[in-house]
């Protein structure tokens, strides 16, 4: 078995923009997947918007620039995350494709093994 | 060296290689490792059939000699460490143990494409990792294929193969649930290997039969492996009718013959009758997949009565069939055609400007080719002109552009020079 990351990736301004019952709904489709994936599922959260982000870089010279805001230039963020266990990437991918996510889409990234 | 060894493994190697390398990985489970089992069973070879002479099945002996090798790799890593990544999938009775006597391996190849075609690795890594790992070419032959440098080629497979291990991309073939859909990347990728070697996207020559010659190979070993799917039955007959065209595509001088212009009696009689075997077959069941229509319209092409003169209406209708399944601007383009052929050129010009918004098709030659076509046709001259000119701005095969600019050439002189008529 491994663990997998399971980004969940927004469009924070179709979230804003969206009705709450849209909102109802996915956090319903949210409670709904946590229950039939739940003996994989090890985490998994919202997180703030990206607003609340800082992102750490390396600098050459050995040091730390921290900046305001998240990595991602597009207009996609990360808007939360699940933690899985899955023998593999396929069933890893059965399971993240079944994460709601109306607003971008996921992205699935191995966990590194600590061991 | 004995020059009948040295062709008795050089013809193991192209057509032995994967099976080898498959059996290997199922025992080592990393792919790395199972390609160094597979070159060494090769390189032991080429002494030892010198000393004893080629084997019966010499297949066979190079997967035994490539078996002991991973059994030998495996013993030494589980003393030195625990464990190293491994691929995922393998079932619980692949290990060393394994039963499985000398003369019948299972053939793991079906395990290994799969592997090598898994949509969570990028499209290029797919078809370089296949032609590496199933087809046995070296990394700068799969440079070659992709005209790019040797060094960034092995960057791509190193990156794939860790993907891979890390990601653990399992060595299994997907269950019934997945398999059509994994199959299609699979199909994807050989039938890329094909169009590649069949019209080369650039140089001197018009195909490159090295890497024809690989997909056709590919194909028949899906076709093996998996008996009853119509999807790889319909590929096969693609490759094998589209092929069969190869010696009568250029002329003497090496210059392009179009379809219609072809001689017949340079066609490939058996790679035809093989195909249009399998065309049938493909079509038993329905709904039609991508390749079964792309095959059933090459059968179209390769049975007309009359040369040059297909049934175009056909062609036409099994186009809106392919349209339906696999909407790509590519296959929209081709429909124009057969538009044009089946309604006349002024149809065909219409369909062509329909679809001329695509950004897809922007950079495309066969557009501005095929726009010039029937500009001819309709005895538009400039303005064929000047579509025969952009054809020749966006075709980077030297035959291709021979073409073009002959048949340019062929246009009476233009009426108005200085100000060519534009719409």
């Amino acid at each position: 078995m491994a663990e997998y990351m399971v980004f969940i990736w927004s469009d924070e301004q179709a979230v804003e923009r969206s009705d709450p019952g849209t909102m109802d709904r996915t956090m319903a489709a949210h409670r709904e997947f946590v229950s039939r994936h739940a003996s994989a599922l090890r985490g998994g959260n919202r997180l703030h918007p990206s607003g609340a982000s800082t992102s750490i870089r390396h600098t050459p010279d050995g040091g730390v620039a921290i900046s305001d805001g998240a990595f991602s230039e597009t207009k996609e963020v990360i808007g939360g995350f699940y933690l899985i266990e899955a023998a593999d990437i396929d069933e890893a991918l059965s399971i993240a494709a079944d994460v709601p996510a109306p607003f971008g889409g996921v992205e699935l990234r191995p966990v590194l093994p600590t061991s | 060296m004995d020059p009948v060894v040295a062709a008795a493994v050089a013809d193991a190697h192209r057509t032995e290689w994967g099976r080898i390398l498959a059996a290997a990985a199922r025992l080592t489970g990393d792919l790395d490792t199972a390609e160094e089992c597979a070159q060494e069973a090769f390189a032991e070879a080429l002494g030892s059939w010198t000393g004893t002479g080629v084997p019966d099945r010499p297949g066979a002996w190079l997967t035994t000699v490539a078996r002991r090798r991973a059994m030998d790799i495996i013993r030494r890593r589980d003393l030195l460490r625990g464990k190293l990544p491994l691929l995922a999938g393998r079932d619980a009775g692949d290990g060393p143990d394994a039963a499985g006597t000398e003369e019948t391996f299972p053939d793991d190849r079906l395990r290994l494409i799969f592997t090598c075609c898994h949509p969570a690795l990028a499209p290029e890594a797919r078809v370089a990792l296949t032609l590496r790992l199933l087809c046995g070419l070296s990394t700068a032959e799969v440079a070659n294929a992709f005209l790019t440098s040797e060094p960034t080629m092995a960057a791509r497979l190193t990156r794939a193969k860790k993907k891979i291990a890390a990601a653990r991309i399992p060595y299994r073939v997907p269950g019934p649930n997945e398999l059509p859909h994994r199959l299609a990347t699979v199909l994807d990728v050989v039938h890329l290997v094909f169009a590649t070697g069949h019209t080369a996207p650039s140089g001197g020559t018009l195909q490159r039969r090295d890497l024809a010659e690989r997909a056709l190979d590919l194909a028949r070993m899906l076709r093996l492996l998996l008996p009853d799917e119509p999807a790889v039955a319909g590929l096969l007959a693609l490759i094998l009718l589209t092929d069969a065209r190869r010696h009568a595509r250029t002329d003497a001088n090496g210059q392009l013959v179009r379809l219609a212009e072809q001689d017949r009696s340079r066609w490939d009689e058996s790679e035809i009758h093989e195909g249009l075997e399998l065309v049938r077959e493909s079509l038993l069941r329905r709904p039609y997949s991508r390749y079964p229509l792309m095959a059933a319209i090459a059968a179209t092409h390769a049975t007309a009565l009359t040369p040059g003169t297909p049934d175009w209406a056909q062609i036409l209708s099994l186009y809106d069939e392919l349209i339906a399944v696999w909407p790509s601007p590519i296959v929209a383009l081709n429909r124009a055609v057969a538009v044009g052929e089946a309604n006349g050129p002024a149809a065909g010009l219409a369909a062509l400007d329909a679809i001329a918004g695509e950004p897809e098709l922007a950079g495309y030659h066969y557009l501005a080719a095929a726009r010039a076509e029937y500009l001819r046709r309709l005895d538009r001259h400039d303005e064929a002109r000047l579509a025969y000119d952009e054809a020749l701005l966006l075709s980077a095969n030297d035959t291709e552009r021979h073409f073009l600019a002959a048949r340019r050439d062929e246009l009476p002189p233009s009426d108005a020079p200085e100000r060519p008529r534009r719409p």
